[in-house]
């Protein structure tokens, strides 16, 4: 294997393609169709997005899956996805995608939504689709904050938490307790299948795509609402270094968002 | 002499520097950049050392999509470190 | 096809679902109710789905994931639904995706709401307003057709008379529809088969087409482009009303709906008893029939315009005339005790009676 010199330091060649591998990995999966993105360094939505199509690719779902975006950082990418997309209004998602599936049951149908479109806005649309146990999944990207308008307090925000508008942390006398918007999911009785999985790490990533493959099955098995809610990273939006949100994630979110999976489904193998 | 399995391709260009391969790499063979920096003023990822498993935890991690990861058809013995 | 007696919010269900409209939400509120019930019945036998929304937020948010998929789609309620769907109808309009959305309204108070519309940005929805049963079960299949050729949301502005009076009218019975979701040539609508082609396609208020650049959305692009349709809309549409004895008529009446409807027949019997008045129609709210309305108003010495509001289409009568002769309001707000717009004004003598004055003064002056 040969080497370069980068910055007086001797590094192995990381610019030519192997002849004697194979590609285990490319840069963007088959359904991320352009991988350039104008979201911030050390952004988990990607990741979980990226984790999604995936899926829908390993389902052999492609030609007959619509997507319903809501609006945050994560609208912007799905631009960059080869999947069909249709976009909602701030907080509609589960409404449009409710009307699509009823229309196409065929179709595998999901919705993309950050926590401040889906458990501020629009609360009501995702607790009555699951209420009604519509066929569809919803895909909650949970960074805690409204990261598209700087990092906002949302309402799952954790006590504590610093954001734009709770620079000491969020206060619960002043600013309320969050709402565990799975656990809340889960109570439903047209709730199926959810979960709550994160990308801070590589265990967690593949772990999360089990439990949006399992939301997907359930989904295509037409067992009512399926729900994966993803803990992402937003080092802007939590004002702290790119490489210190994977831990922060895991010690301030997760310990009040807790991960695992909430209700049915075939139990991924590492989870209770 | 060190053990190798797999390699990487690293898009320095697309990278934003956000360090998030470097602990997710459980070998631990890539580093960031220190002085030297991409066309858009991020530190990027090199891969410092042999012993890449080609796990593919950098590539499942990464936000901007700056990873290929292969796995070498038979395990390489690398001499290591050069001088 | 025979005539059968049916009541307005009934054969408006019959007709929309003789036209394939095989989608429907709504949330109850009088005097819409009847048209969510009556597609409930309706739409399950030919394979359609009607949902009962948890609001109209989401009856429209519903309809619209439906009409995504190309499938012809409606919606409605009264006036204060109607405010929950401004944000979604303007948006549809510049995602530009048809809708049909029917406000049965309480009495004529929400003309502005209509025409102008209470959403965000340039948009327009083209407004029908039907005076009778018969010409409700005429105007929906057009509204879909509007909706579908401008992929554009329509509007139909009816009220609590359209709704709960009845009229024997022909419309295709709902046993003889089409089962099935016939969905016409609609190239842009999703069905996921575009996915894993490289040109998946987007349906978005934010764009018509992804970008292949990486950048994401550019919405100064797409706006621009929405508006330009919606432009092309606006002059594309042919406005129409109903016009009668102008001629000669030293007063012309403007109203619609079912006011209309009353001042069309005070007219005709002011007219057998000698009286030089005349009346105008307005069918299309928009575009606004400003064309008939100068026409009929340019022999006239005044005209007056007859509203069950406080005077809102009167805007549209005066930008219409530009101040060629005098438009004088004689309408006023008549509700019962309930709002629903059931008013004690709302009678022939009494607006026969107002008619007369206002055309004893402008013969006096």
């Amino acid at each position: 294997m040969d080497t370069e010199l980068v910055g007086q330091r001797v590094v192995l060649r990381t610019d030519r393609r192997p002849d004697d591998a194979t590609l285990v990995d490319d840069f963007t999966p088959e359904l991320v169709d352009v991988g350039a993105h104008h979201l911030c360094p050390g952004c988990g939505e990607p990741i979980a997005i990226r984790s999604a199509v995936e899926c829908i690719a390993e389902l052999g779902a492609v030609e007959r899956t619509i997507s319903v975006f809501g609006i945050g950082c994560y609208t912007a990418f799905s631009n960059n996805l080869d999947i069909e997309v249709l976009q909602a209004l701030h907080g509609r998602a589960p409404s449009l995608a409710t009307g699509v599936k009823r229309m196409r049951p065929d179709a595998l149908v999901l919705t993309v939504q950050g926590d401040g479109d889906m458990v501020n806005e629009g609360l009501q649309e995702v607790l009555h689709a699951a209420a009604r146990g519509e066929n569809i999944t919803c895909v909650l990207l949970n960074n805690g904050v409204f990261g598209e308008t700087g990092g906002h307090i949302t309402s799952t925000t954790v006590l504590g938490q610093r954001t734009k508008n709770t620079l000491d942390g969020r206060d619960a006398e002043r600013d309320g307790y969050p709402i565990l918007i799975g656990d809340l999911i889960a109570s439903m009785g047209g709730t199926a299948y959810a979960a709550r999985g994160a990308v801070n790490d590589a265990g967690n990533v593949a772990r999360t795509r089990r439990m949006l493959a399992a939301a997907f099955a359930t989904q295509e098995r037409g067992e009512g609402f399926s729900f994966v809610e993803i803990l992402t990273m937003c080092p802007t939006g939590w004002f702290i270094e790119t490489q210190e949100s994977p831990d922060y994630l895991a010690d301030v979110i997760a310990g009040t968002h807790q991960i695992g999976v909430l209700k049915g489904g075939d139990v991924p193998k590492g989870d209770r | 002499m060190t053990l190798t399995r797999g390699t990487v391709v690293i898009d320095r260009e697309a990278c934003k520097g956000c360090d998030l391969c470097i602990d997710a790499c459980p070998p631990r063979v890539l580093e960031m950049t220190t002085t030297v920096v991409n066309t858009i003023g991020h530190r990027f990822p090199l891969l410092i050392a042999p012993g890449c498993t080609g796990c593919k935890a950098c590539s499942q991690i990464c936000p901007d999509f700056c990873f290929q990861v292969y796995k070498f058809d038979e395990p390489k013995e690398i001499p290591w470190p050069v001088d | 096809m025979a005539r059968r007696l049916m009541e307005g919010s009934e054969a408006i269900a019959e007709a929309m679902v003789a036209v394939d409209c095989r989608f429907f939400a709504g949330y109850p509120m009088t005097p819409f109710t009847e048209i969510l019930e009556r597609m409930a019945e309706f739409l399950p036998p030919v394979g359609g789905v009607c949902m009962n929304a948890e609001s109209e937020l989401e009856a429209i948010g519903m309809a619209w994931g439906a009409a995504a998929t190309g499938a012809r789609a409606a919606t409605g309620s009264t006036g204060q639904g109607l405010a929950l769907m401004q944000e979604s109808i303007s948006e549809m309009c510049t995602a530009r995706i048809p809708l049909v959305v029917i406000n049965m309204g309480r009495g004529q108070g929400d003309y502005f709401q209509a025409t102008r519309g209470g959403g965000h940005g340039d948009y327009r929805t083209p407004v029908l307003a039907p005076s009778t049963v018969a010409e409700a079960v005429e105007l929906v299949p057009l509204a879909f057709d509007l909706a579908d050729r401008w992929r554009n949301p329509v509007l139909i502005y009816g009220d609590y008379y359209l709704g709960h009076t009845s009229q024997a009218v022909e419309v295709q019975s709902k046993d003889h529809a089409s089962t099935g979701r016939a969905v016409a040539d609609k190239p842009w609508a999703l069905d996921g088969s575009t996915g894993g082609s490289g040109r998946a396609k987007l349906l978005s208020s934010l764009g018509e087409a992804k970008q292949r650049d990486g950048v994401g959305y550019d919405l100064a692009e797409h706006l621009e482009r929405a508006g330009a349709a919606t432009l092309e809309m606006g002059a594309g549409i042919e406005p129409f009303c109903d016009v009668g004895h102008c001629d000669d008529a030293d007063l012309v009446v403007v109203a619609f709906g079912t006011i209309g409807r009353f001042v069309r027949w005070v007219v005709k019997e002011l007219r057998s008893e000698g009286h030089r008045v005349g009346y105008v129609r307005p069918i299309t709210l928009f575009p606004f029939p400003t064309e008939a309305v100068v026409e009929a108003a340019a022999g006239a010495r005044s005209v007056a315009v007859y509203e069950n509001n406080l005077g809102q289409m009167i805007d549209d009568v005066r930008l219409s005339v530009l101040g060629s002769c005098p438009v004088e309001f004689i309408g006023g707000l008549s509700m019962d005790s309930s709002g629903f717009g059931v008013g004690p004004e709302i009678d022939a003598p009494k607006i026969r009676a107002r008619i007369l004055a206002e055309l004893e003064r402008v013969e006096a002056r």
